[in-house]
Order: C-alpha cells, then sequence, then structure tokens
C-alpha cells in the first residue's frame, strides 16, 4: 500500500524536512520524491509506503492538512489506488 | 508506477474542475419492518434503518480523506412506504415520513428518500392513502423525500394519478411558501422509474433489490467541460471521443469509491451512477459543456443534438469503466442546480418547450423548474403527462419536478440555498388541458412494449 504526497506553494527552507518528519512520525517510509523549484514555486511529489503505519491512515491525513495550514502550502495525501484505477485499465 | 502527470491531472481534476463523488446511498429494504399496527412498523421502520446505516457517514467520510475526492452527500433510500403503510389500514402514513426524518437525523445523512408510491397501472391498497398524504408529509418534514411513478413503457400512463399528483404538488409548494415552496423541490414524478436510483428526490429502494445495498453516484461536469476546451479545433467525432475517455476516468473513481465502501460497510455493492450532474457553483455546469461544444447559449437550436451526443459519450465511456452501471446514468439538466441553465433561463436563452426537448435525449426530466404560482393543477398534471409520454414511448426513465412559485410571477426569483440553487420563474403556457386531463383512466402501453 502507498500514498501519494504533493506539496505545492512558496518555496521557502526546510518544506522538505518538515513532511517528511512528519512521515517518519506516522511510520510511513518514503519511497521517492521529486522535487522542482520553479521561479519560486515549490513543487514536490512524495511517495511512501504506507503499510507499516504505526496510526490510522487519516490521522497522517489530518497532520499534513495541519502543517499546509501553517506553512501556506497546499498538501495532498491520497492513496495510490485512486491514479491506479483512474487512469490504468 | 504511479505516472507524474496522471498524479497532477487527477488533483488539477478534483482542485479546479470539481470532480467529486456526488453521492453514496445505502438502499435498505423495509420489508421485513410490515407490520399491522402502525407504531409497532415505524419502531421497526426506525431501528432497521439506524441499524444498517449507522456507520455510513463515518465511512464515507475515511474514503473522502483517504482518497483525497471529496464525497458531498451521504443518504439513505428506503422500499416506497406505501407497500409497507398497506397493513397499517387506517392510519395516517405520515408518522413513516416522520419516523424516516429521525432515523435520517440519528445516521447523520441530509436526506432520505422513499416516501414513495409506484402507481404506473393503477392504486392498490394505501397508495392514493400516501399520495394524498405527501404535501404533510413533506411539509412537516425537512430531510424526506418523495416520488411516484406514473407510467412505463410496459404499462402506459395512469392519468389518474398524473391528475392526482397535479394537485399533489400544488399542495407541496402552498404548503411551504415561507420556505420558498420547498416542499415542492422534495417529489419528483417518475415514468419508467428506476430501482436502483442513487440521486434524490427520486431514490428509493425497489422491490427487486437486496436488503441493504451501496449505490454510487459520480459527477464532474467541470471536467468535462475542461476536457473538451482543451480541443477548440476538433471536428465532433473527435469531441464525442475525448468526452467518452473522460467519463471513463470519472466512473473509475466512482468505481473504487463503491467498491470501498461496500466492503467497510459490509454491504454488497450495487451500482455506479455514472451521471454529469451540476451544482449551482460556476465551472459545475452541465449548460456550460453544451456552450462550450459551440453554442451562444444553452437553449439555442441545436442544444438537444450536443446534449445527446454528451449523454451517449458519457455512457459509452463509463459503461466500461465499472463493472455495474445502473441507476439514470447520463447528463442531469435541473435548471435551479446549474449555473449556465440559471443564466440561460433568466435571460430567456431556454423555454420550458425546449426543456421538455431536450428530456428526450438526457436523463430524468424536467427538473428543478420554477413555475408561476396561478398555475392551475391540471396544467401541471398536463406537464408530467406530456413527460410521461416521452419517457414511455422512447424506454427511458423521465421525471418532472417542478415547482410552483406561490405569490410569485414570471421573472421573479426563488432560492433555495446549497445544492438545490436558485432558478427564475419560467413562462408556461396558459391555454388549458383540463379536458384532456379530466378524462382520466389510462394511457394505453405503447407497441414498443410488446416485446416478449
Amino acid at each position: 500500500m502507498r500514498a501519494v504526497i504533493t506539496v505545492i506553494g512558496k518555496d521557502s527552507v526546510g518544506i522538505l524536512a518538515k513532511v517528511s518528519t512528519i512521515c517518519a512520525q506516522h511510520n510511513a517510509n518514503v519511497i521517492d520524491v521529486t522535487q522542482t523549484v520553479m521561479q519560486d514555486l515549490f513543487a514536490m511529489i512524495m511517495l511512501t509506503d504506507i503499510s507499516g503505519l504505526n496510526s490510522d491512515f487519516t490521522k497522517l491525513v489530518d497532520k499534513m492538512n495541519e502543517l499546509g495550514k501553517t506553512l501556506g502550502l497546499e498538501i495532498h495525501v491520497m492513496h495510490e489506488d485512486i491514479f491506479n484505477s483512474m487512469h490504468n485499465i | 508506477m504511479v505516472n507524474v502527470n496522471d498524479i497532477l491531472e487527477t488533483i488539477k481534476m478534483i482542485q479546479e474542475e470539481n470532480l467529486d463523488i456526488r453521492t453514496i446511498t445505502m438502499g435498505i429494504s423495509l420489508l421485513d419492518c410490515i407490520d399491522s399496527d402502525i407504531d409497532k412498523a415505524c419502531e421497526n421502520v426506525y431501528n432497521k434503518i439506524t441499524h444498517c446505516a449507522k456507520d455510513l457517514v463515518k465511512v464515507g467520510e475515511d474514503i473522502e480523506k483517504e482518497y483525497g475526492i471529496p464525497i458531498i452527500n451521504k443518504r439513505i433510500s428506503v422500499t416506497p412506504i406505501a407497500i409497507v403503510s398497506a397493513a397499517c389500514k387506517g392510519a395516517s402514513p405520515v408518522k413513516f415520513a416522520l419516523t424516516m426524518e429521525k432515523a435520517a437525523i440519528a445516521c447523520g445523512v441530509n436526506l432520505i428518500g422513499g416516501y414513495s408510491a409506484l402507481v404506473q397501472k393503477g392504486f392498490s391498497a394505501g397508495d392514493l392513502e400516501l399520495i394524498e398524504s405527501i404535501p404533510e408529509a413533506l411539509s412537516v418534514t425537512s430531510r424526506v423525500c418523495s416520488s411516484v411513478n406514473v407510467g412505463s413503457t410496459k404499462t402506459g400512463i395512469n392519468l389518474d394519478a398524473c391528475k392526482i399528483m397535479g394537485k399533489v404538488v400544488k399542495q407541496c409548494a402552498e404548503k411551504t411558501k415561507d420556505q420558498n415552496c420547498f416542499g415542492a423541490a422534495k417529489l419528483v414524478v417518475f415514468c419508467n422509474a428506476p430501482e436502483d436510483n442513487p440521486f434524490m428526490a427520486g431514490a428509493f429502494h425497489g422491490v427487486g433489490e437486496p436488503d441493504c445495498i451501496i449505490n454510487v453516484g459520480v459527477s464532474g461536469p467541470g471536467v468535462v467541460r475542461a476536457a473538451v476546451a482543451k480541443c477548440p479545433d476538433a471536428d465532433i467525432t473527435e469531441i464525442a471521443d475525448v468526452i467518452k475517455k473522460i467519463a471513463f476516468k470519472i466512473t473509475r473513481v466512482g468505481q473504487l469509491v463503491g467498491t470501498e465502501a461496500s466492503k467497510r460497510l459490509g454491504v454488497p455493492f450495487g451500482i455506479v451512477d455514472l451521471s454529469l450532474a451540476p451544482t449551482p457553483a460556476v465551472g459545475d455546469s452541465v449548460a456550460y459543456i453544451l456552450e462550450e461544444i459551440g453554442l451562444e447559449q444553452c437553449g439555442t437550436h441545436g442544444t438537444t443534438a450536443t446534449l445527446a451526443l454528451l449523454n451517449d459519450a458519457v455512457k459509452k465511456g463509463g459503461v466500461m469503466a465499472s463493472s455495474k452501471i445502473g441507476g439514470l446514468s447520463g447528463a442531469f439538466i435541473p435548471v435551479s442546480e446549474d449555473a449556465g441553465m440559471i443564466e440561460a433561463a433568466r435571460s430567456g436563452a431556454i423555454s420550458i418547450e425546449k426543456l421538455e426537448a431536450m428530456t428526450a435525449v438526457c436523463s430524468v426530466g424536467l427538473d428543478m423548474i420554477v413555475v408561476p404560482g396561478d398555475i392551475t393543477e391540471d396544467t401541471i398534471a398536463a406537464i408530467i403527462a406530456d413527460e410521461a409520454a416521452i419517457g414511455m414511448v422512447n424506454f427511458k426513465t423521465t421525471a418532472v419536478r417542478v415547482i410552483p412559485a406561490i405569490g410569485s410571477k414570471i421573472g421573479d426569483e426563488l432560492e433555495f440555498g446549497g445544492l438545490f440553487g436558485s432558478g427564475p420563474v419560467m413562462k408556461i403556457n396558459y391555454k388549458s388541458p383540463s379536458k384532456f386531463i379530466n378524462r382520466g383512466g389510462q394511457i394505453p402501453a405503447p407497441l414498443q412494449s410488446l416485446k416478449n
């Protein structure tokens, strides 16, 4: 089971660190990260393994939403099934 | 491996183009709740609904969070109450409406459908009593929805029922005139009503359905419009193909949510209804798709053809995406719930006659149309009969949900709020159909019904 975390917003120091810290706290293993900064817009997609989570998946989603609010970023955490079912036959 | 473009496309569809799961509806059979003592029957109904649907809202919210897809409504539909209340002779069926309301509040759902009767071929015990009680039931409750099936391709049209429903629709509006005649917005008159429809106000749980089931309705007119907008120079065949592909993706989300909800609730999965249902939010309008295809404003000449293309492409795309398709499936064209339709009605680009023509090629029918308060009961009955005739002859579902705006005249607006939106009072034809309606009886089934 994997989840996709996307972060979009104004660039600042430590975004990646803060997001991955929350992943570590919930025991979500980061598998892959792509990240670009276009002018000052930060865009990141992170793939995490959530099969060993130490809490409910929805708790992780809540924490990320909270972080998004405090940093003024758009953070989405979505189960990978939605992408697989939409885009693969 | 998940593709980056797919991720971005999905997020864009949800964030900017209003892709959503419109509704998860739990259908619950009340056949095992029947009792000749109405108080006992109501107690059974309350217990059954609250037992089956206790986790519905929680599961819906969890799925919404985990997949990041908004699920707008969690709702319940039940066996047509006329069947359940038939055993309680002499007691008013309004008690059942109050019980449904109480159960809906206990489960946390915003609407519950099934205060219904099926009278396409005639009235059985309890049907008339229930139909006559609809105005009161809808005025003393806020979450209960009602529907009556007055015709089908197999049986023809029950003209007596059309006549009664003309009166009932008007009474519903009058009884709720201090709430903008909202009662009439919770009442649908059907021809060929589907038994697995997850959309209110016409949802009920058919007698051929299992004991408890989950049906899902998906929606995303904004996504379709955005996809069409990307092809300004494409010919119409390519447009149909673009809509088909996007309908596939939308429906896959419905399939995923439906199977997941059914697994978590331990209830069988019914159908995905692959509809394009609009909301009053700008960017979530079926009318805008038609305009994107190339009409200056929805309602002009060419609207029926573009709608036919849209409806067909949605079905073709969706049918492969899900293992079980049902319900109404297609484009909905309610007036008050669609920003583009509201504009078209305001500017006079669309008339009731054009809407009626459009209903011959799309889902549902004359939906959420505000008509003048001085409309006669017979005229409403005739509108119902016209619409039922389109459904009967074309082997499709049609319905009428008109709202007589008591005390308002043409050009005034009624505001319902929320997903129900607002609508201008539309012009009707004032010539009388009374003689026809008052003949009563049954319009015979058309030749298409003799397929056996």
